[in-house]
């Protein structure tokens, strides 16, 4: 645990409180938070909400050649049960917008969101009757990859954001949408 | 074939004139017996497509074509359906695969194909109150509640028209755009409704 930078964060100026060895031996000064979030930020089990080409190159991110598993990631979950972070990879329809809805709905908190692309952003090129213009308008997202479609890269930029944001939570299980705290409820 | 084939044996049906393939405008009551004769006894077995068209200022307003092919003669025929009403009889009995295809022209155009055994949307939800390639239907939509009452309530979101002005697909015009010329059309958006 020693090497990660986060905890190394955590500890404040070394010679006066922080990890003495002298002193503490084996024994590492943190926060609860701080452990519960490196934890979570590196072994991220995705839901892939594939709805377009997008999701090919989430396939490419998922391959041997770009690797998403350095970063914990490589566990793609096609139940929402067992996932907590939905990448939606492609263009949602209106007709879509209801099960991607339900799917997040039934992912186990914490979870977060990851709009993959132009489509999944805000409707990208789709400006139609029957996009859904970004699905920010349905659920709540973390991070917005831009792109179309993003080339598995910016994926993994994307998903080291993603790390970045878990570890800087709260112990907190709320969520803001549209920018007001709002209570996670169940539908469905 | 010969046209005389088809037009001898169905007198309503008429010669079209067409570039690339022999092109029948047939009477609705006659579709299923030409596309039956086609099939079995000109060889033309395999439906290759079937569409709707939205002729706007015709009466009837819709037709549905038809491409057949067939696969021991290799050649084309299409067959132009004027639907008398909104519907026409449905070649699904004869082909199945003019089923989806079927379902389609009517979802996007409203016509109805009699003796359709799945007559559904196959695109936009069952609920859905409009037929969204009709020709007076715009292409940002009309603002309609959410296909799901549920998650209608959770978001507070509605199926509302997409932004039309500015944009990627907005080309400045001039010598070198080849941008997409619908999207110049300004007159009306969003903020202006269609006159």
């Amino acid at each position: 645990m020693g090497g990660c930078p986060n905890l190394r964060q955590t500890t404040m100026v070394k010679s006066d409180f922080g990890y003495n060895s002298k002193v503490e031996g084996e024994v590492i000064v943190t926060r609860a938070d701080a452990v519960v979030n490196w934890v979570r930020s590196h072994s991220v089990w995705p839901m892939p909400m594939g709805l377009a080409c997008c999701a090919i190159e989430l396939m490419g991110a998922g391959g041997s050649r770009f690797d998403i598993s350095r970063f914990g990631m490589e566990v793609m979950r096609f139940s929402p049960r067992q996932a907590d972070c939905m990448i939606v990879a492609g263009t949602v329809t209106y007709k879509m917008a209801e099960v991607v809805r339900r799917i997040y709905d039934q992912m186990a908190e914490p979870k977060w969101v990851v709009a993959m692309g132009a489509c999944a952003s805000t409707g990208g090129m789709y400006r139609s009757y029957a996009t859904l213009q970004g699905v920010d308008n349905i659920v709540p997202v973390d991070i917005y990859i831009s792109g179309c479609p993003p080339r598995p890269e910016a994926l993994l930029d994307g998903m080291m954001l993603l790390q970045e944001k878990i570890r800087q939570e709260g112990g907190s299980l709320k969520r803001t949408f549209r920018g007001r705290t709002v209570e996670t409820k169940i539908v469905r | 074939m010969e046209a005389a084939v088809l037009t001898d044996r169905f007198p309503r049906t008429q010669v079209l004139p067409a570039q690339d393939m022999p092109t029948y405008q047939v009477a609705g009551e006659d579709l299923l017996e030409t596309v039956r004769f086609l099939r079995d006894a000109q060889g033309f077995d395999l439906l290759a497509d079937l569409c709707g068209i939205d002729w706007k200022d015709r009466t009837p307003r819709f037709g549905v074509v038809i491409h057949l092919l067939s696969t021991t003669h290799k050649e084309y025929v299409r067959l132009h359906v004027g639907a008398v009403h909104d519907a026409v009889p449905s070649v699904s009995s004869l082909h199945p695969g003019a089923n989806w295809h079927e379902r389609e022209a009517f979802d996007m155009f409203g016509i109805r194909f009699d003796g359709h055994p799945d007559p559904r949307r196959i695109l936009m939800w069952d609920a859905y109150p409009y037929h969204p390639l009709r020709k007076d239907f715009p292409l940002a939509g009309i603002e309609v509640p959410f296909p799901a009452a549920d998650v209608a309530e959770v978001t507070g979101q509605s199926v509302k028209p997409a932004p039309m002005m500015g944009g990627p697909f907005v080309s400045p015009g001039g010598k070198m755009s080849e941008g997409e010329p619908s999207a110049l059309d300004q007159s009306w958006n969003e903020e202006k409704p269609k006159a």
